[in-house]
Parts: structure tokens; sequence; C-alpha cells
């Protein structure tokens, strides 16, 4: 269903993903960058580092990967911890699969570029108005990976030559997931949700600690979730998405 | 060289299954009542976790205490809640993390 877009609609498109997607430009363009320098550092090849960025596309586990890698773990040790520690993104498509029905032979890369960032500002945005929801999810979803490629490239040949320090640069992440947060608050006013989160997540840490935590912690929050269910839906049915205009 | 090629591939084919999963499994039938209930209220339980993630390796017994990324998250949410610019409730909250995390030694 893909119209003859104007070049202007086609400008709007960019211009519309670019401002979405800043905060993931920062952050991404310096995790990546981190990586990359971590990657060469602990012996690795360099171009192992943007064939990460481009086939891989995950960040917490390709820093586990290249750490595996260095330490001479082998391929299925090191397959196996990948589905753990991205198993959690098997949830993630729950919430998109109505937004991404349309998209036809676009879809299998929206679904590969599914990362925490990605289905952060896809679940909470709405695409502006009068521009073409596959094609603003599509835009929005290359440019995140652009700039985690260009970072984890960067990172790679010119880590070591920087000449000032961006340490805590990465915090913009953690800032986006604040922001989405409070977007979602303002969406979805029932306390549930929030409260079996923040209990989840303290039994995730008493149980697992620091590694594994977002696996175990969403796992807990989908049991809680189901616990719940009948009381979350006499409410009504949630909102769906922050209604925001595009951002910001 | 073939390990690095071998394992790289590994991992991209682990974490693309990941993410196809629930479309391999709901692209005919509609996922059942549960799981959509689910996805409906996944979005901010799933942001309040990965906010709470950014603490998960805070050591709180040592200087700085987390006291950078607290406040960083602090003036991000407060911001936000008062302007709601995306951008600069991000830009403050990181400028503040940063600052702060280079004069707590």
């Amino acid at each position: 269903m893909k119209d003859q877009s104007s070049p202007n609609t086609k400008r709007s498109v960019l211009g519309a993903a670019f401002k979405a997607g800043i905060p993931v430009l920062l952050g991404y363009s310096s995790i990546g960058f981190a990586f990359g320098l971590v990657l060469v550092g602990s012996g690795l090849p360099w171009w192992l580092s943007p064939l990460m960025a481009v086939i891989v596309y995950a960040g917490a586990a390709q820093f586990m990967g290249a750490g595996l890698l260095a330490a001479g773990s082998g391929v299925i040790e090191i397959a196996i911890l990948t589905l753990l520690m991205n198993a959690r993104h098997a949830v993630y498509g729950l919430s998109v699969l109505d937004k991404y029905a349309a998209a036809g032979r676009r879809k299998p890369y929206l679904v590969f570029g599914l990362t925490d960032e990605t289905y952060g500002l896809i679940t909470t945005m709405e695409p502006p108005p009068g521009v073409d929801m596959t094609d603003f999810y599509v835009a929005l979803t290359a440019m995140n990976q652009c700039w985690w490629v260009l970072g984890c490239t960067a990172g790679a040949l010119f880590g070591k030559a920087l000449p000032f320090d961006t340490t805590g640069l990465d915090f913009a992440m953690t800032a986006l997931f604040v922001v989405l947060l409070v977007e979602q608050t303002k969406a979805i006013r029932r306390p549930e949700p929030y409260l079996a989160a923040i209990t989840a997540s303290a039994l995730a840490y008493a149980i697992v600690g620091s590694g594994n935590f977002i696996l175990v912690a969403t796992a807990l929050t989908c049991g809680f979730l189901l616990i719940v269910r009948d009381r979350l839906e006499r409410g009504g049915p949630p909102s769906g998405t922050a209604g925001q205009e595009a951002l910001p | 060289m073939t390990r690095l090629f071998l394992t790289v591939a590994a991992m991209a084919l682990v974490t693309i299954l990941t993410r196809a999963a629930p479309f391999i499994f709901f692209s005919k039938r509609k996922p059942p009542a549960a799981l959509d209930y689910l996805q409906a209220y996944l979005p901010p339980a799933l942001m309040t976790i990965l906010v709470l993630s950014a603490f998960k390796d805070t050591r709180w017994v040592d200087s700085p205490h987390g006291i950078p990324a607290l406040a960083g998250a602090v003036v991000t949410a407060a911001l936000h809640l008062w302007r709601r610019n995306v951008l600069l409730s991000i830009a403050c909250g990181t400028a503040v993390y940063m600052v702060l995390s280079r004069i707590i030694a």
C-alpha cells in the first residue's frame, strides 16, 4: 500500500524519525563506540565490531559475546547465553503485532531491528499526522541501527585516539527510558502494571542479581500481570499508546 | 577466523529468532486473549523494568553511592513532567549525570 510519496512527505518522514531518534543517536553512538573500543582492546579484529552491529544488532549480547569470544568460549555456549539474554525480545513483538501488520515486505527488517530502544519509541509514539505509519517505523528503525553501526565502527577504528572524555554520555539511554516511562504513566493510569514491574524487579534482583535481571523481571511481571488480570480488565481497555504527537 | 564467523552467525540467528517468535506464531491466527491482555499492559511495565535495570549494577555503599544516576533520572523525570520536551529532559538529565559523576569521585 505504498503511495507515490512526494519528496516533501519523504523528507517529513525522515525529519520526524530523526527528531524522535535523537536520544538514541546519543546513546547508541556512544555505547557503540564503547563497544568497539572494548572489542579491539580485548584483542579481537576491528571488523568484528561493524559485522556484529550489522547482523546481530543487540547491545548487551554483543558486549557479552565479544567478552566470551576473547576468553575462548565455544559457539554453543555463546549462542545459549545470547538466547537467554535476548529472550525478553520475544515479548516485545506482542505489542507491535498490529502496528507492523501492514508493513508487507518491510516487516522482516522491522522485526529484526526491534531493540529495547526501538520498541520503547514505537510503543510510546504516534507517527506525525499525514505520515505513513510503516514509513515512519522503518525510518526510525533504520536510523537507530545506523547510529549503532557508526558507533561500533568508529569505536573499533579510532577508539584509542579520542581527544576528549565521553564517559557517561551513554546515560542518555537511561534518560530515554525515564522519558518513555513518564509518557506511559500519562497513557496508562492504572497502578497495577507499574507495581507488578517494581515487585518483579525487586524479586529478580534478589534471585539472580544483575545477570539476566531483565529476563527474570520480565517473566515475573508477566506472571503478576496475569494474576491481576480480572482486576485490570474490569477497569476497561487501556488507551494503547501515549497518544503523543511526533516527538519531541 | 572460522570460529569468529560461526559465533557471530549463531548470535545473529538466535537474536532474530527471539525477536521474530511472536510474529511467527501469531501472524495467521489471533493471539490468545491472555496474550492480547498482556501486550496492552507490557509497555508501561517493561519501561519500569528498563529504568530500574539501569541501577542493577550500582554500588550503593561505595562512593558515589549511585547519586549521579539517581539525580540524573530525577532531573529527567521532573523536567519531563514539567515541560514535556523530550530532548530537553534527556540533555539536562545526561548533563547532570556527567557532571556529578566527575565531581563526586
